[in-house]
């Protein structure tokens, strides 16, 4: 994510444009993660939906993977839909092909 | 009469055309600037003193008017536009002209005439001034993009008001006077029957002029549209008002309203997918903007008394928080030139009071527990487990998976993270960072005070400005717990995203949107209809020019010096002709007598 260009514009170094900090963050997250998922062990929800067996607000881990599985599908989703809907940045400047009428 | 000019809409309108008035020599810019800060702090400060009711009345063609009618929906979105108004003046004092904040207090001013608006003319009335004041904070960014977006901006707000004035027309028609809201709810059945079903044609013209300016799907691209080509500062006095006034409007007419939900729950859903491909950060926002407003509008749609909270603190909450964030990309827009995340990173390090602060506006728009819309979207989640819906609830939370994820996490990552671009620039100019800091504060407090009630018994004084009583804790342990894991899965998913390149990458590029059909479409076939006319007119011209040739020929030929008609004809053979005519008729005449 982060390039090695610290000090290129004879700036200081920042913390973060070394690569493995990066990775630390990432891995730190992970770690969040995984703390967030087992918090889902320390308390009792109460399931407002009968839907999907009571899963779907009162199950084990609902919430962590509804979150990942929606977020990383939409990306994905999003990215297909460059196919059709995008343009150069001067497409609605562009008028006719053919000159002015 | 004092009555009248006080008024928070006249009062504001008024004061920013006086302002502009005065001579530069008279007025020095400090002195304006604090007049113009003045005008919103005190019209809130007399607002704060009135009861509920109907004040500044008058007479207009023979219909009474009500300029001011305070209850409790009206007065919670009269606090956030004067809020706004101010934050927004402050934030534009970074240029020396202060044609944009007059612009934007006048246009605050019509913005508060439409919510205390007593009646429907009136509103109507600050509904058109508002668009018309609108449309100059879009043209004031003085480039191309930004006259033909304002132009297309302001087509739209005039469809608005056409449907709203032949709404109102039909429903003056039918009630006989100005209509008010109550003659307005009377007429649509809405007590009687919970809905009106679109089965009266006034109710459904005004219906699609409030959720034009609400921005409902597919009429929602001048949004998209329009505010990004705005300035810093526009873009920040847009953002607040029309969108806002609008739900304010649904929420007035059309409470409980079924069909809102699902058009609600589309449009939290589908300007996701558009804010993850797109480039420029400012229209993310606006299709972020578009996102919130859906929850909103469902808000309305479930229509109990905690769904209608929750509409209104969204409404309040966004104001501020999606405030902050267009001032955080305005500042890097002031400071880079673009908002391109094709172009940007790295920023923190130039910026760093304004990341901070960005960073802020992020979390409160995601809603993390702490900030402000985990203490206002919260309520419309509930209202609709309370009753039981299913899949909006799952719709609802896939949309709040993604609202974190392109406005809370891609917004301040390609501006002030990502790989460094190279680009060093100076920190924001103070007065953005001062109007960005009360936004951010403004958020974070909405987020702390059921916090401060829970724990040390404080009267939730955000809860209390809402129209129906609050009975609801927001920091349940599920509650947080659900909500963070939901967002920390959803920032797992963009880092394994990005790590493993599946990320698509920021492209200089433009997304087809619903504003295509008009703009290409709708273009080409105006310019197919404009170019068949002109082959028409000139064929027609070619043809009617060739009968008139023609004739004119034939004309000449027999009327002219050589023609038969036209020639000089000699005494003798007139003679000759006459007499043979005489004899004709007496053979005739001969003839006939016998």
């Amino acid at each position: 994510m982060a390039h090695h260009d610290h000090g290129k514009h004879g700036g200081k170094s920042y913390w973060l444009d070394r690569k493995q900090n990066v990775a630390k963050v990432f891995y730190a997250l992970i770690a969040v993660d995984v703390l967030w998922l087992a918090a889902d062990f320390l308390y009792k929800k109460k399931a407002e939906f009968d839907a999907w067996g009571g899963w779907a607000d009162g199950g084990f881990g609902f919430y962590p993977v509804y979150g990942f599985v929606g977020a990383f599908l939409l990306v994905l989703a999003a990215k297909q839909m460059r196919r059709v809907l995008m343009r150069s940045e001067d497409y609605y400047e562009r008028r006719r092909d053919g000159g002015a009428s | 009469m004092a009555e009248l000019l006080l008024s928070p809409p006249l009062l504001l309108m008024l004061g920013s055309v006086v302002l502009a008035a005065a001579p530069r020599n008279v007025l020095p810019r400090t002195v304006l600037r604090a007049l113009l800060l003045a005008l919103p702090v005190y019209s809130l400060w007399r607002f704060w003193g009135l009861d509920f009711g109907d004040y500044a009345q008058f007479e207009l063609f023979g219909q009474t008017l009500t300029l001011v009618r305070i209850d409790p929906l009206s007065r919670i979105f009269v606090v956030i536009f004067h809020l706004a108004a101010l934050i927004g003046s402050v934030y534009s004092f970074y240029v020396k002209d202060n044609f944009q904040p007059l612009v934007g207090v006048f246009y605050a001013g019509s913005a508060l005439g439409v919510v205390l608006a007593g009646d429907l003319w009136t509103l109507f009335l600050f509904w058109e001034v508002a668009a018309v004041s609108s449309a100059l904070l879009v043209w004031v960014r003085r480039s191309g993009r930004a006259a033909g977006a304002g132009l297309r901006y302001l087509g739209m707000q005039m469809v608005s008001g056409v449907l709203l004035l032949a709404g109102i027309v039909l429903l003056r028609h039918e009630v006989g006077a100005a209509p008010g809201w109550a003659e307005f709810r009377n007429l649509t059945g809405f007590l009687e029957n919970g809905g009106l079903g679109f089965s009266n044609l006034a109710a459904t013209l005004i219906f699609l002029a409030f959720g034009l300016k609400a921005a409902f799907p597919l009429l929602h691209s001048w949004l998209i549209d329009a505010y990004p080509e705005s300035t810093p500062a526009g873009a920040v006095f847009l953002s607040a008002f029309t969108t806002k006034f609008a739900i304010y409007a649904l929420a007035r007419a059309f409470p409980g309203q079924s069909e809102l939900i699902w058009i609600g729950a589309l449009m939290t859903a589908f300007p996701i997918f558009f804010a993850v491909i797109e480039n420029d950060l400012r229209r993310v926002l606006a299709y972020s903007m578009t996102n919130q407003l859906g929850f909103m509008v469902v808000g309305i749609g479930i229509g109990t008394e905690l769904a209608i909270n929750g509409a209104v603190a969204h409404a309040f909450a966004d104001i501020l928080f999606k405030g902050l964030l267009f001032m955080a990309m305005g500042a890097v827009l002031y400071r880079v030139g673009h908002v391109n995340g094709s172009d940007l990173g790295g920023l923190y390090k130039s910026m760093p009071i304004t990341t901070g602060l960005c960073i802020v506006g992020a979390a409160s728009i995601s809603a993390f527990p702490l900030f402000s819309a985990f203490a206002t979207k919260s309520l419309i989640m509930s209202a609709a487990v309370y009753k039981e819906y299913f899949w909006l609830w799952l719709v609802l939370l896939f949309a709040s998976a993604g609202v974190f994820h392109h406005a809370g996490i891609k917004i301040p990552f390609f501006a002030f993270f990502h790989h460094d671009s190279g680009i060093r620039c100076k920190e924001a100019p103070r007065s953005m960072i001062v109007a960005m800091v009360l936004a951010a504060a403004a958020s974070m407090a909405i987020g702390l005070f059921p916090l401060a009630e829970m724990w040390f018994g404080v009267a939730n004084p955000f809860y209390a400005l809402l129209p129906y009583p609050v009975d609801y804790d927001v920091y349940t342990t599920t509650h947080v717990i659900t909500q963070s894991q939901l967002l920390f899965f959803s920032a797992l998913a963009f880092a394994t995203l990005m790590r493993t390149g599946l990320y698509p990458p920021e492209l200089r590029s433009v997304n087809l949107d619903a504003d295509w059909l008009y703009r290409r479409v709708g273009y080409r076939v105006w310019d197919g209809v404009a170019t068949a006319f002109v082959a028409l007119h000139r064929a027609g011209y070619a043809v009617a020019g060739r009968i008139a040739a023609s004739a004119l020929a034939t004309a000449q030929r027999h009327l002219g010096p050589q023609g038969l008609l036209g020639r000089s004809w000699l005494t003798a053979s007139m003679t000759l002709w006459v007499a043979l005519l005489l004899a004709a008729y007496l053979v005739v005449f001969y003839w006939r007598l016998k």
